[in-house]
Formats: structure tokens, C-alpha cells, sequence
């Protein structure tokens, strides 16, 4: 669809998340606690901060929940049965406060999870989350947005997205349906949109590396040194991979008490050394370079050959989470340096 | 800074050792681990009191090993990790070669683990204010403010193990919550796997924790895991009078036992 | 496949459990519901993932022909959490298939070829898969030779096929034993499986080898193949990784581009030889 132009003022944004949590709708949004900002049931828009570049988690879990039950069995004495996922019982939400980047991490976690094999558990918590992302109007050293082609004011992957146009008042950006059928269920918030230039609203986040440059051409460096060199000092946490919008790996595991029993799909991390383990003891992975390597260019080749996306959004999250400093932004310039030696 | 530049500048000339672990600057005005292995690299070398993070983490980390025998700048929390790591029989002393600095901005160069537990005796070990207040406070409440305080916190943890990856003294090659014959650890982040993960951990670092902070410092879900195992370092200090890190050869206070312990359950 | 829930196992009852060697079972399993027992097809070389209801899941091929209606096979060796719960089930016991996923072997472009199945341990049940899928079709090809190895008698699995194929005129088997680990009556060879290969040398003309093993019976076979003169496309083999989900999203089975689950398992040396050494 076309996207349609409206005006949101600040003050109707209180209203929004009130008859949204009225309708059903679980709204989530930035909230600051204990001084890390991350995303969190709201009933209330005064709960949500306005004070974020972006979360330290990303909003990956109202979709890809980090724990998830796939399945559920029961045990009887000579009986087992298993019980479909209820997908009715997913709850509609609302995710308010998503970053253009956040947004476009969606894209990426979809392009996992349809492909040949539909995961229909992830489709439809998708599908009942309604996106509604603002613009980016700051950034900060570990941003490189625009470095991976996402925009701090890019629609991709939002519902609705907002741009603070000045203190009281939104340029809301209806993409999708699903967006539109907010602004029909609620049209009084929302107002006729002025004219204004969008780009000028947003962060200019300057372009620090040609993703050229990189795409296309790391494959061939499989072996190269550059992949020990660079991660030395990775201590071989999951940190990067749990606080990323597009890290989608799992892990699937059997809870039971020997009566009901649940089968989960849990967040999992190709840093971990167990992740491709075999039962042998044999391990294709068997150091933290070849693990850091699979990190990098399952972002940057296996995806994007498979899916025709970057499974990078540049949102910088890793970088900020990690304890030793490995700064993706960095590396990627780094390796650019080598690959054009 | 410049004595251990010149230093390190020797070492790597002279072959002495193949790799200088220090610091380095690192992004936005932070300090990172650097591993230098050229004599011109020293000049990346910085040392301050930015400098907290413990580099003896790397020291058993295998890419690290393989480069060849080891220099390590050190600061009291890799002095007393290395100290620890000797008497667990981690590292031996021909393995390695230490460098600090005092307060002063002395170069030290440590012979050997003795020097080292000379120079760690006349350091201040105490826990950091900050942590001791909180202990304090932990202390006082009562056992169901206690458990809602921890509750608050351990139910954010996501299982990333950060807090395992940068502690130093969690060496094993299989962890606890990698043994799935019996699945002690709930390997998804559930609350109450989420206790048993940080429980076992306090445990199994019990007089062995030498109060570096790494774990609280590269939880990315700000949680105070620090403070279980201070509260234990206090603990083993109170209990056998034993503070981890201060000498290459203590018996392990989990694993030992002597015949006038206080607890006879064992007899 | 379950169109609501591609997480959603098959259950299937026990029919029979094989002991084959320590710590190796082979189970026949029917599925329980009758719609998906007529309708499952597979094609050979293709894996499942089975489960231990209540313990999880473990990824192995289905090591029956498609020729055979009505049950499938696996066989197994018990090494962690699953295998092991597995093992404890016996017959009439139920458990959980998904599947069939993965591609599969050209057995219909080796027709007039000669066969050449080089196993070694643990690895023979998907080239018994293929086997007996050839052996059903014998007359689309010429001459079958198989060359099995264990490291001891005793490891050595599927016996009384391994008897039925040396008896079998159209079939030459050769079964060989780690050196030191021959027992009085073993009228078998004695050596590794890429010696005995070497020894046995089998007649690179007009003929597809098809390999499985350890790792490292794999490194050392392949050399003595091409020695022999087969061209990396016509020696293929079947690769294994850890995996989870069985169709290309946990993310752990690939090697560099390639994932196993989806691309694989079954590969040519040609393609191995432009592939990472990530297996």
C-alpha cells in the first residue's frame, strides 16, 4: 500500500496506549530501569522513556520470545500425547518505540523463519504485533545504520512510523494495513500531516564503511587470519547473539516432569562452543575464531545469499553489550582494510 | 606507561616472550585487551587506573596459548587470578611472565609466584566500598526481601554465560550446566534455572573468587552476580581464614578437609 | 508434514528392537496414525529426528530402503541424553519421528554403473539405506561391491545382513577389522578401511563410490579413491553435523554457504573439495 501521511501530537500518544491496552493489546515500549533502557509491558505512555538511542536488548523476544513451548506432551500409563501449540493464545501486541533498525531486524528474524519450513509459531506472533517505530533523531559511536543500508528514518519493517517533528507533535507514517487499521480504530488521535521534510527530522548517522566493499567478498578469506586476529580477545559469551534484533539461532530442548512435558525452543549462540558440538567429541567449530567467523559471515553471506537481505542492521547492540570491546563497526572497517590489501 | 613499553619492547625483541597481554585503547574512550607480538606494537600499550579488566582470563584461553610463552601486565586482580590459577595447577611459573605497576607508577617484574604473593600481601584485598555496603544491606533484610531482590534481578538473566566467559577462575572444559545426564541447569532462562545457574556458580567458585567484578561487569543485564560471590569471599574469610589468590599453593576450602573443621558432618 | 507445527513429531510404535553391537540399537517403527502411515514416503539418504518424548530429539538417518512399505528404520548408538532414553524403550514403546528431510543419493543416475560402498563403524546405516534400495533394483546396475570396517568384531553392525550379503553371488562384500582387534574366528580382512581399499582396489570404470565414516576414515579414503581413478563427482558421501531442527534455521549444521539439513547430507567429493573444512 501507499504510505499515508498523518499527525500524531505527544499528548494523543497517552491515549493511543491506553485504549491499545483497552483493546487487548499488550504494549510494549523503552522503559528505564536501574538505567538500562529496554523493552517492557506499559500501560501507560509515561512509562515509556523518551531518553534512548536505542534499547540494550532488542525487541527480538516479543516475536522470537527467548523461551518459547513449541510443543506440549502428556504421559499416561501407556499413553503419550502431544499437544499442538494453541496459537489463538498468543496475545496481540504492540511494540511502540521500535527503531528503524529494530524494525528492519524483524525482516531479517522472517526471512529465517518462512523459507521452505513456515514457522508458524513466529509468523503469528508477527503477525499480531503491530510495529510502531519512532525515527531515529540521535545516535551515537557504536550506530552504523546507514553503513548496512537502514535509514534512521526507514519505514522498513514498521507498521506505523512516527518522526518527532517538534516537541508536541509526530509525522506518523502509515505503512502497512496493519498500521492503518490503528489509525481507523483510533482516528481521532490522529490528525491531517504537514507538510515537512522528513529527512531534515532525522540523525544524519554518517556512512563509515562501503558495505560493497565487504559483500560478495569475505567469503573467499574463509581461512584468513584476520578472523583469529580479530577475535583474541572475544571471551566466547552469547552476549552479542542474545541482545541482537536478527540473531535468530536456537536451541530445542525437552522439559518434563514425567506426567506433562513441554518441548521449548530457546535462544542459543554460535559463540558457545557446545552450539555444533558433536556426540563424537569432534567439533567442526572447536575455537572461539572459527565461531567468530560464522558470526560474521552468517551475517554477511549466508544470509544475504539465501534471503537476498543483510542480516545486519547496524543497530550496534553487540558492540555496546560486550564486555571486551569487540566493536562489530570497527572489525568491519578492519576487515575492509584487509580484503583491500 | 613508557617503563612498560621498554620493557615489553625487550621482552618481544629479545624473544623472550612471544605475546605482551595489556591494554590498549579501545572504543569511545575505553580500555580493551590487546595481545602484542611486534616490538613496534609496545607503543599501544597503556596502563592506568581505567585498566580493570581482568586480563588473566586469556591466559588459559587456547588461541592465546598457542602463540607461545606469555607476558601479561597485570593488575591486583590478574596478580592474585594468576596466584589462584598456579595453586589450582592451572599455570606454571615457567609459563609466564608478569609485569605491573604500584600506584606510584613503579615497573614491577615478578620472578615468580612468590614475589607475587610478597607484593599481593601488602595490597589492599578488601572488597570494594560500594559491593561491602550492599552486602551489608543483603544482610540485614529479611529472607523474603532477600529472595524478592534476587528475584528482581536473576529473572532478567538470559543465559548469555557472559558472567562464566569472563571469569577467569571458570576454566572448565564442560561446565556444570553443560551435563545433561542429569540436567542439573534448565538450559533455557526460566526463573528458577536461572537461580540454579547463579547458585551453582557461587558455589563452585567459593574460595577461589578473587574479587575481580568481571562477572557483574560483562553481565549485559547489569545484574549484581558480583555480590553472591563476595558475600562467599567474605564467608571463607570468616570461616578458615583463607582469601583466594594470596599464595600459589592453598588447598581448595571446598575440596579440602581437616579434622578440626567445625562441621563434623563428614566424619 | 504437519502443515500447523513443523515442530510437531510423528509418533511412531516401536515394531522391533535389534541389538546390533555394544551400545547400538535398531529400532522398526510404524507411525501410529494410519493416514500418515500410507501416505509417508521417503527417498534414501534422507535423515529424520527422532524423539525420546519428554528427553528430546536426535538427529539420525532413516536406515531402511524406500523399498520396504510400511515401517521405517534407525539404528543408533547411544552417546548422550536422547540415545540413551531411547534405548531404554522397547517394543510397543512409542516415540517421535519428524522427517524425512535433506536431499538424497542419484541412485537413478547410477543406473548401469558399478556401486562401490565404503563404510566404516557407526556410519553403515545410510549406505544400508542405499544398499538394499540397489539391491531391490539390482538389475539397473552391474557390479556391487561393498567394503565395511570396525574397529572390532564386535562393533561391527547389521551381522546377519552383512552374512546375507556375502552369501549373495551378485554381491562382493568385504569386511575388515582394526589390526590387533581380530578375534580366532575372524575370516575377515585385518587393516584399516582406506588399506583395505587400497588392497581390494576396485576398478574405477564406470563405477560411483559411495562413502561413509568418521571423519577421519573419510580424510584417508578419499586419496585412495582418486588413486583409483575416481573422479571426485562420482565418489559421494553423507556428511553429519550437530543439528536441532532438521530444516535450515537453528543455525549450527552448516559448513561455510552450505547447510546440511537442506543442501545436504549427501554431497560429492567434488562439492566437499569446494566446501570449508567445517565437518
Amino acid at each position: 500500500m501507499n504510505i499515508e501521511n498523518k499527525l500524531l501530537k505527544l499528548s494523543s500518544l497517552e491515549g493511543l496506549v491506553l485504549k491499545l491496552n483497552q483493546d487487548g493489546k499488550q504494549v510494549f515500549a523503552p522503559v528505564k530501569k536501574d538505567n538500562i533502557v529496554n523493552f517492557a509491558p506499559v500501560s501507560a505512555f509515561h512509562e515509556m522513556t523518551q531518553d534512548y538511542i536505542v534499547t540494550a536488548r532488542s525487541a527480538k523476544f516479543v516475536v522470537f520470545p527467548r523461551v518459547e513451548t513449541i510443543l506440549e506432551m502428556q504421559f499416561s500409563k501407556d499413553n503419550i500425547t502431544l499437544k499442538d501449540k494453541d496459537l489463538s493464545s498468543i496475545p496481540d501486541a504492540v511494540l511502540l518505540g521500535t527503531r528503524p533498525c529494530d524494525a528492519a531486524g524483524f525482516k531479517v528474524l522472517t526471512s529465517i523463519f518462512e523459507g521452505d519450513y513456515i514457522d508458524n509459531i513466529y509468523v503469528t506472533r508477527l503477525k499480531k504485533t503491530t510495529i510502531i517505530s519512532i525515527s531515529c533523531n540521535n545516535y551515537d559511536a557504536k550506530c552504523f545504520c546507514t553503513s548496512v543500508n537502514v535509514h534512521p528514518g526507514g519505514t522498513a519493517g514498521s507498521d506505523i512510523l512516527l518522526t518527532r517533528i517538534d516537541n508536541d507533535n509526530f509525522l506518523a507514517e502509515i505503512v502497512t494495513e496493519k498500521g492503518k487499521e490503528i489509525v481507523n480504530k483510533f482516528d481521532t488521535l490522529f490528525d491531517i500531516a504537514p507538510d515537512v521534510n522528513k529527512d531534515s527530522l532525522v540523525a544524519n548517522v554518517p556512512v563509515e564503511f562501503d558495505l560493497s566493499a565487504i559483500l560478495g567478498k569475505i567469503y573467499p578469506r574463509f581461512e584468513s587470519d584476520i578472523w583469529v586476529e580479530q577475535s583474541l580477545r572475544c571471551i566466547g559469551c552469547g552476549t552479542c547473539a542474545y541482545v541482537c534484533p536478527t540473531c535468530g539461532c536456537f536451541d530445542i530442548q525437552d522439559v518434563s516432569d514425567g506426567h506433562n512435558g513441554q518441548r521449548k525452543r530457546s535462544w542459543d549462540s554460535c559463540g558457545f562452543d557446545l552450539f555444533t558440538l558433536h556426540s563424537s567429541g569432534h567439533n567442526p567449530r572447536n575455537t572461539q575464531s572459527k565461531r567468530w567467523r560464522q558470526r560474521i559471515l552468517h551475517k554477511f553471506v549466508y544470509v544475504p545469499e539465501q534471503d537476498n537481505i543483510l542480516g545486519c542492521v547496524g543497530c550496534g547492540r553487540c558492540s555496546r553489550a560486550c564486555s571486551v570491546d569487540m566493536n562489530l563497526k570497527e572489525h568491519l572497517i578492519n576487515l575492509i582494510g584487509e580484503l583491500t590489501k | 606507561m613508557d617503563s612498560i613499553r621498554k620493557r615489553a619492547r625487550e621482552l618481544l625483541e629479545k624473544n623472550t616472550v612471544k605475546v605482551v597481554i595489556g591494554y590498549g585503547v579501545g572504543s569511545d574512550n575505553t580500555v580493551r585487551a590487546i595481545f602484542v607480538r611486534r616490538p613496534e606494537g609496545v607503543e599501544e600499550l597503556i596502563f592506568d587506573e581505567t585498566c580493570v579488566q581482568n586480563l588473566a582470563v586469556y591466559l588459559l584461553k587456547n588461541e592465546i596459548k598457542q602463540i607461545g610463552k606469555l607476558c601479561i601486565i597485570a593488575n591486583i586482580s590478574a596478580l592474585r587470578t594468576i596466584l589462584q590459577l598456579a595453586s589450582e595447577h592451572q599455570i606454571h611459573e615457567e609459563e609466564l611472565l608478569c609485569l605491573s605497576v604500584t600506584p606510584n607508577g613503579e615497573l614491577l617484574e615478578f620472578t615468580g609466584f612468590k614475589d607475587i604473593e610478597n607484593y599481593i600481601s601488602s595490597c589492599n584485598r578488601d572488597l570494594p566500598d560500594k559491593e561491602s555496603e550492599m552486602i551489608k544491606k543483603l544482610e540485614k533484610m529479611s529472607v523474603d526481601e532477600r529472595w524478592q531482590f534476587w528475584m528482581n534481578h536473576l529473572s532478567r538473566c538470559i543465559k548469555c554465560y557472559a558472567c562464566r566467559s569472563a571469569c577467569p577462575m571458570c576454566y572448565c572444559t564442560r561446565c556444570q550446566v553443560e551435563y545433561n545426564q542429569p540436567q542439573w541447569i534448565t538450559v533455557e532462562a526460566t526463573l528458577m534455572g536461572n537461580f540454579e545457574w547463579q547458585i551453582t556458580r557461587t558455589m563452585h567458585l567459593a574460595g577461589r573468587c578473587v574479587n575481580c567484578g568481571e562477572c557483574a561487569r560483562a553481565c549485559p543485564e547489569d545484574i549484581p552476580i558480583n555480590l553472591l560471590n563476595y558475600k562467599t569471599v567474605l564467608t571463607v574469610k570468616e570461616k578458615y581464614n583463607i582469601s583466594a589468590g594470596t599464595n600459589a599453593n592453598i588447598d581448595s576450602v571446598m575440596s579440602s578437609f581437616e579434622s578440626d573443621d567445625k562441621e563434623n558432618f563428614i566424619r | 508434514m504437519n502443515e500447523q507445527n513443523i515442530y510437531m513429531p510423528y509418533l511412531m510404535r516401536i515394531e522391533t528392537v535389534r541389538d546390533e553391537a555394544p551400545f547400538v540399537k535398531t529400532f522398526r517403527l510404524k507411525f501410529i496414525n494410519e493416514e500418515i502411515l500410507n501416505r509417508f514416503t521417503f527417498k534414501t539418504g534422507q535423515f529424520g529426528e527422532y524423539s525420546a518424548i519428554g528427553e528430546g530429539e536426535s538427529t539420525f538417518c532413516i536406515a531402511s530402503s524406500p523399498t520396504l512399505k510400511g515401517y521405517i528404520e534407525c539404528t543408533f548408538r547411544q552417546t548422550g541424553k536422547v540415545t540413551n532414553a531411547l534405548a531404554m524403550k522397547g517394543e510397543d514403546d512409542v516415540i517421535g519421528f519428524r522427517g524425512p528431510y535433506g536431499n538424497f543419493f542419484p541412485i537413478h543416475e547410477w543406473k548401469n554403473k558399478n556401486l562401490l560402498f565404503i563404510a566404516g563403524g557407526i556410519a553403515l546405516p545410510p549406505l544400508r539405506s542405499v544398499i538394499w534400495n540397489c539391491l531391490d533394483l539390482r538389475n539397473d546396475y552391474k557390479d556391487v561391491t561393498i567394503i565395511y570396517g570396525a574397529k572390532t568384531v564386535d562393533e561391527l553392525i547389521y551381522k546377519h545382513e552383512l552374512k546375507t550379503w556375502d552369501e549373495r553371488s551378485d554381491v562382493k562384500l568385504v569386511t575388515t577389522v582394526d589390526p590387533g582387534n581380530e578375534t580366532p574366528e575372524w575370516k575377515g580382512k585385518i587393516g584399516f578401511v582406506p588399506t583395505v581399499l587400497d588392497e581390494v582396489a576396485p576398478s574405477s570404470e564406470n563405477t560411483v563410490a559411495i562413502v561413509c565414516g568418521p571423519p577421519i576414515m573419510i580424510k584417508y579414503t578419499f586419496p585412495v579413491l582418486e588413486k583409483l581413478g575416481f573422479t571426485s563427482e562420482n565418489i559421494f558421501t553423507t556428511l553429519e553435523n550437530r543439528m536441532k531442527c532438521g530444516f535450515g534455521k537453528c543455525g549450527r549444521c552448516n559448513v561455510g554457504k552450505v547447510f546440511v539439513c537442506k543442501d545436504g547430507p549427501v554431497f560429492t567429493y567434488k562439492q566437499l573439495k569446494e566446501l570449508p573444512q567445517e565437518y
